[in-house]
């Protein structure tokens, strides 16, 4: 036999234990950061009384989108709070949501700067490609080593997982803009920022909507997964349904899943279509 | 004085431009340097100069240089060698501050498929240059408002531009190149995405407007007719080179190129046009031998004209009298018209097309007299009508 072994585990236990060790502040600020937006959604939704969070909600989506999701949405949130699962739903979209905010955060203006320059976009389209191959449990490993169990790993893992669209459509929306449009705002004197800010974002909004829309199903589907880390909601439901072998409360989970789904699906459908008629 | 010079401008596309330009220098073809660098000649050594108030003509078949050409002028596209003097200024050495300055202020830009911002509505589109000049909204409304109302869209501001037809998109497009007030209008083909009416229309609002404001003016065009009709001089375009530069008569009358020629031969529906058609029948004449130099200066100044043909009893045409030789004779009291009488003068039959009157006009500051078979004098043709038509294209049912 042969004596053949490669430490690769140690390698990586102690390099990653230096590296978090300088990133230490920073990681500690970021954690912070995202804790505050996640709290804040939280609060925002479960802090009120149910009821008016369910009209507000339907309200919303009425004067955004249509009457008629407008009164889906009011049955489904108060299924949801017949069902006594009133609470994850919340945080579930607090999660979702919060995901998708820095999502954008870090994706729009990552796909801003991919379609200024042609070499930052061809340094991240593969690391894109390769962060939509990747099965969304492997997300969860890095989120866990820098954050630890918790709300804010699992916003880590939503937000890198739900990312890769939001920067593919900004870059292509601005890219797909007529070069012609792009000669006027220049011919009279525009800047390349100016250029941007008065003529491509505008005009590559609804391409940029689309993105959103991919972003927000993303995040949510990635809820489901990032309980495994202590994202809760939802999702926790669902585990705890599984380690359990509760085939009622796993069903009662998932249908939950599914009316937030179809709602949100609906809502940033109808929002594109309108921006894209204005 | 000349506004805009350009000299030896050189433009390639592609990568060792210079390897392109040393070949293009020995003579080589544009597709032979394409095949061996894998560049294209866009611009090949082109000089000329506009004059202020001006407008240019850049006309040539599709790939000639043209928009790249155009282009060089407000360094949309950048000149890979040789000068652009605007105002005198090498905006080929500005920076990037300079050449903004330079496009908001001087030069401004109408494109061939119009490029009005959708996002925006026609108010909003026409003060665009000035909001990117950074003129105060209720200002650069106001002028924006001043420059649609030229183009004839008052009434329009607040529509978005797809509620729009093509020509008054196009006008949003030349009221917003106008509401900056610049000196040069650089026109792309403006015309060339217009149905043929609205286009004959656009370009005689063009006429008139450039009447009023007295821009200089570069129009790029395809289209002899409009080349014609808009330009005070003419330059043609073919593989990146200007091979001819001219009046719209000269490029008539001279082709210097087969090229040229057979851009110029597109107007032989010209022919269809016969002087018959086109001539003023009812023009007033002398008759010779008994009316004296007193008469014909009479005749003259009654109908506000300075030269006047002459015909025998039985309307044969016998010659044209000057108003100055006429003065002359009457000062020096002769009291016929022998003296002064030019009988050695170019006359059209009834069928001559239009082209040919053209040639036998040019140089020659008298109207052509019209004449049948026999010599009977029909009517006369005046130079400016030939030229209106060539410029219509010449067709009859015009
Ligand atoms: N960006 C570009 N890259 C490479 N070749 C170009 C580019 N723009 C124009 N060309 C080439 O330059 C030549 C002149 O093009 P252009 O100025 O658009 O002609 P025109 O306006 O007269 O139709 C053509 O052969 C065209 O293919
Ligand atoms: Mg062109």
């Amino acid at each position: 036999m042969i004596d053949f072994f490669i430490p690769l585990e140690d390698w990586i236990n102690i390099g990653f234990e230096k590296v978090t060790y300088y990133l230490s502040p920073f990681l500690r600020a970021a954690s912070n950061f995202l804790e505050i937006i996640i709290g804040g959604f939280e609060d925002l939704l479960l802090w009120p009384p149910e009821i008016v969070i369910m009209i507000v909600v339907a309200l919303l989506v009425w004067i955004l989108a249509s009457y008629r999701l407008a009164i889906f949405a009011f049955v489904g949130l108060l299924l949801t709070f017949g069902l006594d699962i009133w609470e994850p739903t919340m945080a579930t979209v607090a999660l979702a949501l919060s995901g998708t905010a820095v999502s954008l955060l870090v994706g729009v203006p990552l796909g801003i700067f991919a379609s200024q320059s042609n070499v930052v976009e061809r340094i991240l389209r593969p690391i894109l490609d390769f962060m939509q191959t990747l099965p969304s449990f492997v997300y969860l490993i890095p989120a866990v080593m820098f954050f630890g169990m918790g709300k804010v790993s699992a916003l880590v893992a939503i937000m890198i997982f739900a990312m890769p669209p939001a920067v593919r459509l900004t870059t292509l929306g601005i890219r797909e803009v007529s070069g012609e449009m792009v000669e006027a705002a220049r011919a009279f004197g525009s800047g390349r920022w100016q250029t941007l800010k008065d003529v491509q974002l505008p005009l590559a909004i609804p391409t940029i909507m689309a993105g959103v829309n991919q972003c927000i199903m993303m995040a949510l589907a990635m809820t489901v997964i990032a309980s495994m880390i202590g994202g809760g909601g939802l999702g926790n439901v669902v585990l705890r349904s599984m380690q359990t072998l509760n085939i009622g409360m796993g069903a009662v989970g998932g249908l939950g899943i599914v009316i937030l789904a179809i709602l949100l699906d609906r809502l940033t459908e109808t929002i594109s279509k309108k921006v894209k008629k204005d | 004085m000349s506004i805009i010079k350009v000299e030896n401008l050189y433009k390639v596309f592609g990568k060792e431009p210079n390897r392109a330009i040393e070949m293009v220098n020995e003579g080589h073809k544009k597709d032979e340097i394409m095949a061996k660098t894998g560049t294209t000649i866009g611009i090949n050594n082109v000089s000329f100069e506009v004059e202020a108030g001006e407008s240019f003509v850049v006309m040539g078949l599709s790939g000639s240089g043209k928009s790249t050409l155009i282009r060089c002028l407000n360094r949309l596209i950048e000149p890979t060698l040789g000068s652009i003097s605007i105002h005198d200024k090498d905006i080929t050495k500005m920076d990037k501050n300079e050449l903004s300055e330079l496009r908001k202020e001087s030069v401004s830009m109408v494109f061939q498929n119009f490029a009005i911002f959708p996002h925006y509505t026609v108010l909003e589109n026409a003060s665009y240059g000035l909001k990117v000049m950074g003129v105060a909204k209720e200002e650069r409304e106001q002028k924006a408002l001043e420059s649609l109302e030229a183009v004839g869209l008052k009434g329009w501001e607040n529509y978005y531009p797809s509620k729009l037809s093509g020509g008054m998109q196009q006008r949003v497009g030349l009221a917003r190149a106008l509401a900056t007030d610049p000196d040069i209008l650089l026109m792309d083909e403006a015309f060339s995405a217009l149905d043929p009416l609205i286009r004959k229309d656009m370009q005689t609002e063009l006429l008139e407007l450039q009447d009023k404001l007295q821009k200089t003016i570069i129009f790029i065009t395809h289209d002899l007719d409009e080349a014609l009709r808009l330009g005070d001089r003419i330059a043609l375009m073919k593989d990146g080179e200007i091979v001819q530069i001219g009046t719209p008569e000269e490029i008539m009358m001279s082709p210097a190129t087969e090229y040229v020629e057979k851009f110029v031969e597109d107007v032989d529906r010209s022919r269809v046009l016969t002087a018959e058609m086109i001539m003023k029948k009812s023009s007033t004449v002398i008759h010779y031998p008994k009316d004296g130099p007193r008469v014909a200066l009479h005749r003259m100044k009654e109908n506000d004209i300075s030269s006047i043909f002459a015909v025998d009893k039985q309307n044969r045409l016998i010659g044209i009298v000057m108003a100055e030789d006429a003065l002359t004779a009457i000062e020096s009291n002769e009291t016929s018209l022998d003296s002064i009488i030019q009988k050695d003068i170019p006359t059209a039959l009834p069928d001559t097309p239009l082209k040919e009157m053209f040639a036998l006009m040019t140089g020659k500051n008298v109207p052509l007299a019209v004449v049948d078979e026999d010599s009977k004098f029909k009517g006369i043709v005046v130079r400016g009508t030939v030229m209106a038509k060539l410029a219509e294209g010449g067709n009859a049912n015009d």
